[in-house]
């Protein structure tokens, strides 16, 4: 099997447990969208126009009371910001494919096809095929929220809230999250994000999330930058990239 | 608005975040502060993502027993620390939930 091929793969399977958590989330968003008076076409569109799990929700929330469009797109927009920490999170690892790769594998960056793959590149560096791996965890993802919420639109949410299986996200989350913390930085960093997230629970529009991970960010900075830790891998040296790619 | 109008520039702006740094990287120079601080945003995000999840039962922030989620969760991060494999520890997570709902619920 081809490098290509077997990251793809890899990818794929990486992502089976948070298909398996979100296919509930699927069902239950096009259920709701259908309630709150979108058309069954809309309702499924919109999986794949704004593929945002947490931003549809709301959505389908402001268009039940009727919230006038601009409020609604500066809502996804908000909902949506940290987006930009995960795109500047995998862009040294993607620096050097083209710019049809890169707009293929943005559309295809949400919460589950990043934490698999950020983990990935951290474990293997960027390699030539590297980006296979986020290709095929994102297209995975993006065929189960299709699917589930096609079967949301029409069975209603028929999986049965006692089976929990919504909680499979978190859990994945975690296995993915405590092997990176190798050191006491980053052990930091993930604990002082975790106790704002929890403080700034009730700030609306995912803001909450987005200070925890900033507070969580500078915090592993500055203790790197006391202790003098290295992280095991660092991240390419994009000026090195940028001239092996002018030569 | 039209809702199709809505979706398509809610879309559209979803993915410019998405592929602004994506983009944009290597285009101008990082600072190394900011390489740095990239290594910390998989354990910042995803923990700020985690704990809500755990804590919070029905918008309240829940530190009984009676929280089965937690303690399923914190079970899970045992069985991560130890086992280093992702599918080991959604099993053991799954499996202490489903536990504690049984004996919580007696």
């Amino acid at each position: 099997m081809s490098e290509q091929s077997k990251n793809f793969w890899a990818g794929v399977r990486a992502e089976v447990p948070l298909i398996i958590g979100g296919f509930p989330f699927g069902m239950i968003y096009g259920a709701l969208a259908l309630n709150a008076g979108l058309s069954n076409f809309a309702a499924q569109m919109m999986s794949s126009m704004v593929f945002a799990g947490s931003a549809q929700f709301i959505t389908t929330q402001l268009v039940r009371e009727a919230a006038p469009g601009f409020v609604i797109v500066l809502t996804i927009a908000v909902v949506n910001l940290r987006h930009m920490l995960y795109s500047a999170s995998l862009a040294p690892y993607l620096a050097s494919i083209s710019t049809r790769w890169k707009i293929l594998l943005s559309y295809l960056l949400t919460d589950e096809a990043y934490a698999p793959s950020v983990v990935h590149f951290e474990k293997e560096g960027a390699t030539p095929s590297g980006h296979w791996f986020l290709l095929g965890a994102g297209l995975a993802l993006w065929t189960d929220w299709q699917i589930s919420t096609a079967l949301g639109i029409f069975l209603g949410a028929a999986i049965p809230e006692s089976w929990s299986l919504d909680f499979a996200l978190p859990l994945t989350f975690i296995a993915m999250v405590v092997p990176v913390l190798k050191n006491r930085p980053a052990i930091a960093a993930a604990l002082s994000a975790g106790v704002v997230a929890l403080f700034a629970n009730s700030i609306p529009y995912q803001l909450g999330l987005i200070l925890a991970a900033l507070v969580g960010i500078a915090v592993g900075t500055l203790l790197e930058d006391k202790t003098n830790t290295k992280p095991k891998n660092d991240l390419p040296n994009y000026a090195n990239l940028r001239d092996s790619l002018n030569d | 608005m039209n809702i199709w109008l809505v979706m398509l520039i809610g879309g559209l702006l979803t993915f410019g975040m998405r592929f602004s740094l994506i983009y944009l990287f290597g285009r101008f120079e990082v600072p190394e502060t900011m390489r740095k601080a990239l290594h910390y945003v998989p354990p910042a995000v995803l923990s700020a993502i985690i704990f809500p999840e755990l804590f919070f039962r029905n918008g309240v922030l829940s530190l009984s027993f009676d929280n089965t989620r937690l303690l399923a969760g914190l079970v899970a991060v045992l069985t991560a620390w130890f086992s280093k494999n992702t599918l080991i520890t959604i099993i053991a997570g799954m499996l202490a939930l489903f536990l504690l709902q049984i004996f919580v619920g007696m």
